[in-house]
This record gives C-alpha cells, sequence and structure tokens, in this order.
C-alpha cells in the first residue's frame, strides 16, 4: 500500500492496523502505558504490528521494539493481553539494548476482528 | 481490542471529535469517552474519575488512571496551522509542518501566489485572511503564521487571530518592519499584553536564511511554545 511520508512519520497506527486486518491479517497493538527516568517515548505511543512482523510507529527510540513484537505475535494467537516491563534492572531490557536507562511498561493487545 | 471499538476511534477521528479510549488492565475492557463524559462501552466510571478522563482529554495527554488499574489513551483531532502568504517561505513551511503532524491551511486571496501548481495536495483558500481566519476559527490547538510582510494581507489576519485561543501567533518581518505592525496594532485598539502574543519577527534567531531555514526557526519556536518552553 502506498502511504505519504508523512502518514509514516506520523504513524497513524490505528489506521494501519484496520488495513492489515481488512487484509486478513492478524494484527496486534502495544501502548506505552508507563514511563519512569529518560525514556524516549511517553506514554500513549503505540506500535503496530502485524503477522508477517511488519511494524508501524514506535514505542521506544528501537532499543525494545523487536521484544515487544515477540510478545505482539503470542498474543495475536491467544488473544490474552500481555503488560510488559523494560528497565535498566530487567535482563531481556538489556539483551534487546534499552541503554537510556528509563524504564517502561508497555501493553500488548490483539485486534480481536 | 475488539473490532468495534477500532472503528468507534477511527471514526471519531474522521469527525475530528477529540475521545479517550479507556482500558482497564486487568482484563483488556474498553470503553471510549468523549468531552460529554458520554460513555461507549460496557463499563462505569465515577464522577471523578470521568473528570481525570477530561483533563486528559484537555491536556493532549495519555497516562493511567485510578492508581493504575485503567489507562486513558488520548486521540485528539491534529494540531492546525494557518499560513497566511503563499510565499516561498510557504511551500518549506507547509510540507516540514505538515511531518511535524499538523494540517495546514494556506490563505492568500492573490490567485497567482496560491495555486495548486504551488502547493500540490495542500489546503487553499483565496479569501481575505480575516474572512478566512473567522471562518477556520483558531482554537487552542492551532497556530497562525503571517508571512506576506504585506500590511494589506497580515494585519487583518493578526487582528483576527488575537481576538482568539491560538496558541501560537507569528508574522515574518524584520524587527522594524515589526515595530511598524505594532504600531499599526496599537492604534487599532490592542493593548501591549495582546501585542505580545504575537511572535514577531517570526522564529527562533539562529540565523536563518533560506526559505527552508526560515520554516525550521519558525517550527522551531512553535514546538517550544507549544511544550510551554521559556525561551527566555
Amino acid at each position: 500500500m502506498e502511504k505519504s511520508n508523512d502518514a509514516i512519520i506520523n504513524s497513524d497506527v490505528l489506521k494501519t492496523i484496520s488495513e492489515w486486518s481488512n487484509s486478513g491479517m492478524k494484527t496486534a497493538i502495544a501502548t506505552v502505558i508507563d514511563t519512569w527516568g529518560s525514556s524516549p517515548r511517553p506514554a500513549g505511543s503505540q506500535l503496530g504490528v502485524n503477522e508477517r512482523c511488519e511494524m508501524i510507529g514506535s514505542v521506544s527510540g528501537g532499543c525494545i521494539e523487536g521484544a515487544v513484537v515477540k510478545a505482539a505475535l503470542e498474543v495475536m494467537e491467544d488473544k490474552k493481553p500481555q503488560i510488559l516491563e523494560f528497565g535498566v534492572s530487567n535482563e531481556d531490557a538489556w539483551e534487546v539494548g534499552l541503554a537510556c536507562g528509563g524504564n517502561v511498561k508497555v501493553y500488548v493487545e490483539a485486534l480481536e476482528s | 481490542m475488539r473490532d468495534e471499538v477500532l472503528k468507534k476511534i477511527l471514526r471519531a477521528q474522521d469527525h475530528k471529535i477529540p475521545i479517550a479510549l479507556i482500558t482497564r488492565l486487568s482484563d483488556g475492557s474498553q470503553a471510549v469517552v468523549d468531552r460529554k463524559k458520554s460513555i461507549d462501552g460496557d463499563m462505569t466510571f465515577s464522577q471523578q474519575e470521568l473528570e481525570e478522563v477530561l483533563s486528559c482529554i484537555r491536556d493532549d495527554k495519555s497516562r493511567s488512571l485510578g492508581g493504575g488499574e485503567y489507562f486513558a489513551r488520548v486521540f485528539n483531532p491534529k494540531l492546525r496551522m494557518v499560513v497566511v502568504g503563499a510565499v516561498h517561505i510557504a511551500q518549506a513551511l507547509t510540507p516540514m509542518a505538515a511531518l511535524a503532524n499538523f494540517e495546514v491551511t494556506i490563505v492568500d486571496p492573490r490567485g497567482s501566489f496560491a495555486s495548486d501548481a504551488r502547493f500540490p495536495g495542500v489546503n487553499l483558500m483565496d479569501e481575505w485572511p480575516d474572512e478566512a481566519l473567522v471562518k477556520l476559527a483558531p482554537d487552542t490547538r492551532t497556530a497562525v503564521v503571517t508571512l506576506t510582510h504585506d500590511p494589506k494581507l497580515d494585519d487583518p489576519a493578526l487582528e483576527e487571530a488575537l481576538k482568539t485561543d491560538a496558541f501560537y501567533i507569528a508574522s515574518l518581518g524584520s524587527k522594524k518592519t515589526h515595530s511598524k505592525r505594532l504600531e499599526r496594532l496599537r492604534k487599532a485598539g490592542f493593548n501591549e499584553k495582546t501585542l505580545k502574543r504575537i511572535n514577531g519577527p517570526a522564529g527562533l534567531d539562529i540565523g536563518a536564511v533560506s526559505p527552508s531555514e526560515i520554516a525550521i526557526s519558525i517550527l522551531a519556536e512553535l514546538t517550544a511554545v507549544l511544550h510551554h518552553k521559556d525561551l527566555r
């Protein structure tokens, strides 16, 4: 699907989720619900993911998106929302490189079509 | 998220209606709440919780509520920018403002300036700036920038903009041009406090010379004002 630069950067996440869903793909939405310290994206920031691991939007500066996509794929299957926490004390976060020293909590839910 | 909830959010966005999506984090149930406190979904809230949701929408700030029981995700219509003067700088400012997520309208009664060829895909209004501003009704999520240097076009726009709650009002022109402009507006009856709302000359002093550099300086200043960042 052709998208303008503007639409991609300002990431109409839910619009894209809707388009993915209409084309028959499983999708999930991740939302930053809490932040502490110097996390790069504020509460409310969203990342949309489809079953092909395509992404729109962001929940960090690129540090935790990989782990969030992994959870999103699980949520697409079992439809059970997950709450993920990333921070300096979290080994997973180090693994995926949350180097900013902040903490974020991310809510991941499937679109139930 | 159920598909019908997604559709409700997208519909509100299409109709430019501010809403918040409330999610109960323990079980994933969701409802859409608007500014009239009407709740669309299978959830109930106390009056105090609804007031908190309203404050989230007003401040354009998504956050958790009720000690972390709920999360309110705000969906406000886009910020708007009204650009008066379909001049060369507008050609740089318009796409940059769109990238910064503004819905831009250009006002210029001079047809040879405000043409689709010069501004492909942009909302253009060929009315006089004061009439256009009355129609556009700038609010607390609107910026007004005048770029013409021509008092016949800039002044009526500024006079109307100053009557509104626009969060950023700026006018291009040298310090000399700007002080003459302020003098005219004083004579038109605007007091000093009101005139202080005009950011003039428009933009941060970053040595901008080219149209795109001037557009950057204007957007930088506007961003600082939007986030209440004191530049002095």
